[in-house]
């Protein structure tokens, strides 16, 4: 089989990109090496659509955040994710503070951010009371929202499969020649041939292009770690809340997550690609700079914790364009704001394929929508008892924390959840403050009984990530009848 | 000739550190407990040490894989072990009432295997 | 939708039990002894019984049966007496919300989401496990990070084995007993790690379940980091100094590819909070009155949802009198009014429940913060009491008869427990 695009990497912008392409009379794969798409930086990361206003001037990423943001509601409308325009905060605790709330305010001005407001600190203590009492002002931004971003990946993947895309799990990509007529990509799963290759892989986005002799970005990669908390907090603070940088840290935020429940971080430490470690020094640094903006956090309330790796150019901006080999496009260093960027980054590149060669003719039976599924705890008792009557497994709690249904846990199977993980992202079954204790038996058992496997194959994540082993005697014994 | 062994007493939470000087399986003298019940559980202890076990068995046709159960008395502590590997060869069919006998006369001990619950079939 | 179901849930109940397990069984049959006639105890499992159903080891029964018993045993002997009294037992299903006048929302697969009017109700929710992410333990996030509740539930009940190597975090009696557990089913087990000075188990359990197989306990030792990417592949372990901080020069790894984590039980009481019950913030339960009511009329709640128990017989003991407190309020039977407010004092963390009448007797369930041996136990300066010792890993019950407080007016009443020389001075 012959594609007309390949994409390498599912993240948010390889599905993004994936999805625009099905657009069109085309043929598309993606190749992800993860079980399941989303499942890298995409994932681990704060999951804020940043207002508009914040990237530095004459960028790719300012050239793509305000219009990305933008389009998020677009996509939103379209597919079942979280996605909530809850707002932001850029606080202020001295006048050097104040003074850059005032160059971020004019920055987005001239990019024609809407809805930008300076607050003072009584506005803010009406708006935000339990924010520290020791913010001076604050800058509103009403544009910036936040998604689940594994969501958007999941829904972005199903609608373009649903319109024709090949995606490739479990599969990764070892080597890529180029020949006369296209590529050459060789994978752990056999071999693929394409017209053009998208490289949008990530972390290992400068691997991929060397095994083509296309140029590298000189990617580095910075750890963030971020900590959730108990549902408790929930309403404890309620747009995204920014400190104003200095010079050697971003800082941390406090992020309520789409669900309601907050979230703290990141850091931004170098490290190596792999390094997704959470360290006492990182929960320090977090619990420490999340205090100063709202004093009420507390390590505490901690219920999970996680870490994310984001590829860094060498120049801090995005890597997007033609390289030395033509047909292959780089589309790596996707860092803050990526998430954001993602859908006006996807329709440049399909702008950058055209430019290529690639014709694009515009299909008339693409479908836009996917269903979305159904969110049990979501619903108000009278739709919740009608979905039991229709269907008596959303009558039978799986996770009692988030209050997830069995349900609701073969729909994800359904739709392509091949791992805890997969179930645990797509529902929440397992985020909760039990992580797992009461649901991920009952998990256990639905993904072995609809995939007609024994428990002992299903894997949080893919690859050695099992979870129980069979017991040795059970295939060895003789038949014992009982007396 | 008396030689010194150690044990911990079960008893209380106060867990004393017994010395025990015994000939043989003799005990002689005791030390370092707290009260009367020390001295009795270290003769135990030191001359026919014994636990009650408890494990689960193969079960088939019931709600659960596994069959909970326990030996009727206790058994030898060197026995343990190698009751379990026996216990993990059984094969049982649902149903079974609890206190049913599992394995009767397990290893020659004397000890009976009984089941510590009911399953009914599924 | 077929109806196959032989009977309709009943729109009213004089008492509705949250919770299946050794709290909700004893409530259910308490709440008939109290006077209620229609009783209904919903539990999420397949089956009543709760933790017991998992818990195979012995030890249970003691003081309530006066007889040793398996958890599945205990809970056996406990669903016949459930069983004899007539009380509806409805399992698969699940209470999403109970509010304040006592409206039940139940949903199940067999019935639906429907809701049920309670005279009173009962809240016996139990506990959960605290797991790694309580206590932030760096590292990765590998599959093979489990409680030892989950991996016990996998080895009893499900057959299956959590993995090869296992090392346990906290030496509580749950970490204790599945250290033994793996060990006879022939998992290495490569030692279990206690950030404290001393065992949290039973002295029972470290001399039967650790000393028996010569399995290493390391004290106050903690695992301070997580290795391995997919599966877990190692652990790094470190002692700790006098104020738990570890001393990571000295650290060291271990090899093994599993983690179970032991650190101890939450109440679980989601309920209680949107319920709007007043909490203790020590026990993280409802403050209770001496029949086990919540600060909500009709609310009663007993067992783990309370307070942490380490014997289930305490547990049913508890949960009787709740399920009796709420069968009498069903029936429009009120009980004297608490005139005693328990004090937790000097070496007291709690006390349930957290009053009492002068009128009857009552038991005090009572937790200290350091262990002491001898020492002696003071009501205010009405009774006093000699125990021999007392640790933080074992709960103190004292009965608590009117006669001690007949120089007692009402009020508050601290609770203290002291050495007993100092005791003795005074």
């Amino acid at each position: 089989m012959r594609f007309d695009v390949a994409i390498v990497g599912a993240g948010v912008v390889g599905c993004a990109i994936a999805r625009e392409l099905t657009r069109y009379r085309l043929t598309v794969a993606l190749c992800e090496r993860e079980v399941e798409v989303g499942l890298g930086t995409s994932k681990a990361n704060s999951g804020i659509i940043h207002g508009g206003h914040r990237a530095p001037d004459g960028t790719l990423k300012a050239a793509t955040e305000w219009r990305g943001n933008q389009l998020w509601s677009d996509m939103a409308r379209d597919l079942p994710f979280g996605f909530a325009r809850i707002g932001d905060l850029t606080v202020a605790f001295d006048d050097d503070d104040v003074a850059y709330l005032q160059r971020l305010l004019e920055q987005g001005l001239r990019r024609g951010v809407t809805g930008l407001e300076m607050w003072d600190a009584e506005r803010l203590r009406r708006e935000e009371p339990n924010l520290s009492e020791d913010i001076v002002a604050a800058l509103h931004a009403p544009s910036s929202g936040v998604v689940n971003p594994y969501e958007a990946c999941f829904a972005l993947a199903e609608s373009a499969v649903r319109n024709g895309l090949e995606l490739r799990t479990e599969t990764t990509v070892t080597g890529i020649e180029r020949g006369a007529d296209g590529f050459a990509i060789t994978t752990d799963r056999g071999t693929l041939h394409a017209r053009f290759v998208v490289n949008a892989a990530g972390v290992f986005g400068d691997e991929l292009a060397r095994m083509v002799g296309a140029e590298e970005a000189g990617l580095r990669f910075r750890k963030g770690e971020e900590y959730l908390l108990d549902k408790r907090l929930v309403g404890f603070v309620t747009r995204v809340t920014f400190p104003c940088p200095s010079p050697t840290s971003k800082g941390i935020l406090v992020t309520p997550t789409y669900d309601g429940t907050l979230m703290v971080g990141p850091t931004a430490t170098w490290s190596e690609a792999d390094d997704l470690t959470t360290t006492a020094a990182g929960a320090e640094e977090v619990f420490d700079g999340a205090r100063r903006l709202a004093p009420g956090i507390s390590e505490r309330d901690c219920i999970a914790e996680f870490a994310g790796v984001r590829a860094v150019a060498a120049d801090e901006d995005f890597a997007i364009g033609h390289t030395r080999v033509p047909g292959f496009l780089n589309v790596i260093g996707i860092q803050s704001p990526g998430l954001t960027a993602a859908p006006a980054i996807a329709l440049d590149v399909i702008d950058l394929l055209a430019e290529a060669g690639l014709a694009l003719e515009v299909r008339d039976d693409f479908v836009p929508t996917i269903d979305a599924p159904l969110r049990f705890a979501e619903l108000d008792p009278d739709e919740q008892a009608r979905a039991v009557r229709g269907d008596p497994r959303f009558g039978r709690i799986a996770c009692r924390c988030e209050l997830v249904t069995e349900g609701e846990v073969l729909d994800a199977i359904a739709r392509g959840a091949r791992t805890m993980d997969g179930v645990k992202f797509r529902t929440r079954a397992g985020m909760g403050r039990c992580q797992g204790g009461f649901c991920a038996w009952r998990c256990l058992r639905l993904l072995a009984s609809s995939q007609d496997v024994d428990v002992s194959a299903i894997t949080k994540r893919g690859g050695r990530s099992w979870i129980a082993l069979p017991r040795r005697d059970d295939h060895a014994a003789t038949e014992v009848e009982h007396a | 000739m008396s030689e010194t062994s150690h044990y911990l007493c079960i008893n209380c939470p106060l867990g004393c550190r017994l010395e025990v000087d015994a000939d043989g399986d003799e005990v002689v003298e005791v030390r370092g407990n707290a009260c009367k019940r020390g001295v009795e559980f270290a003769r135990q202890e030191h001359s026919d040490p014994r636990r009650m076990v408890t494990t689960t068995v193969a079960i088939r046709g019931a709600p659960v894989a596994r069959l909970p159960v326990a030996t009727a008395e206790a058994l030898p502590k060197d026995r343990v072990v190698d009751l379990c590997r026996a216990l993990h060869q059984l094969r049982l069919e649902a149903p079974v009432a609890i206190g049913d006998v599992v394995l009767a006369d397990a290893l020659g001990t004397g000890v009976d295997v009984v089941a510590t619950r009911s399953l009914e079939r599924a | 939708m077929p109806d196959l179901h032989p009977w309709e849930l009943p729109r009213r109940y004089d008492v509705v039990v949250v919770g299946g397990g050794p709290a909700g069984m004893a409530a259910a049959v308490g709440a008939c002894e109290g006077g209620a006639e229609r009783v209904l105890m919903v539990d999420r499992e397949h089956e009543a019984g709760g933790i017991l159903q998992q818990c195979i080891h012995h030890g249970f029964g003691l003081h309530h049966f006066k007889e040793e018993l398996t958890g599945p045993g205990y809970a056996q002997r406990y669903l016949e007496q459930v069983l004899e009294h007539d009380i509806d037992v409805l399992t698969d299903a699940y209470v999403l919300d109970v509010d304040a006048s006592r409206s039940v929302s139940v949903l199940s697969g067999r019935y639906g989401r429907t809701s049920v009017d309670a005279g009173a109700v009962v809240l016996a929710m139990g506990a959960r496990e605290r797991t790694r992410e309580a206590i932030r333990i760096p590292g990765t996030r590998p599959s093979g990070v489990m409680t030892a509740g989950f991996a016990q539930k996998l080895v009893n009940v499900a057959g299956y084995l959590p993995g090869k190597r296992v090392a346990i975090l906290g030496s509580g009696d749950i970490g204790l007993i599945m250290a033994r557990r793996l060990v006879l089913e022939g998992v290495e087990v490569v030692g279990v790690f206690e950030l404290m000075p001393h065992a949290n188990g039973l002295t029972r359990n470290v001399v039967q379940c650790l000393h028996d197989f010569d399995i290493p306990l390391h004290l106050s030792t903690t695992v301070v980091r997580i290795h391995g990417s997919e599966r877990v592949e190692k652990v790094t372990v470190a002692p700790v100094d006098e104020a738990l901080r570890p001393r990571m020069h000295e650290a060291w790894d271990v090899d093994c590819d599993t983690l179970l984590v032991s650190i101890g039980l939450i109440p679980d009481n989601e309920l209680a909070r949107t319920l709007g019950v007043r909490l203790d913030p020590v026990t993280t339960g409802p403050v209770v009155s001496s029949t086990m009511e919540t600060s909500r009329d009709g609310i009663f709640a007993c067992g783990n949802t309370v307070h942490i128990h380490d014997l289930v017989d305490w547990v049913s003991q508890e949960s009787r009198l709740a399920g009796e407190g709420a069968g009498a309020y069903a029936s429009g039977r009120r009980q004297a009014h608490d005139n005693v407010r328990l004090v937790p004092g000097t070496n007291v963390r709690s006390c349930v429940p957290h009053t009492i009448t002068t009128e009857r007797e009552h038991t005090v369930y009572l937790r200290v913060t350091q262990s002491l041996a001898p020492c002696t136990l003071r009501l205010g300066d009405v009774y006093e009491r000699p125990l021999r010792y007392v640790v933080p890993g074992e709960m103190v019950t004292v009965k608590v008869r009117p006669r001690f407080l007949e120089s007692f007016h009402g009020g508050a009443l601290r609770v203290d427990v002291v050495p007993r020389e100092e005791a003795g001075r005074e």
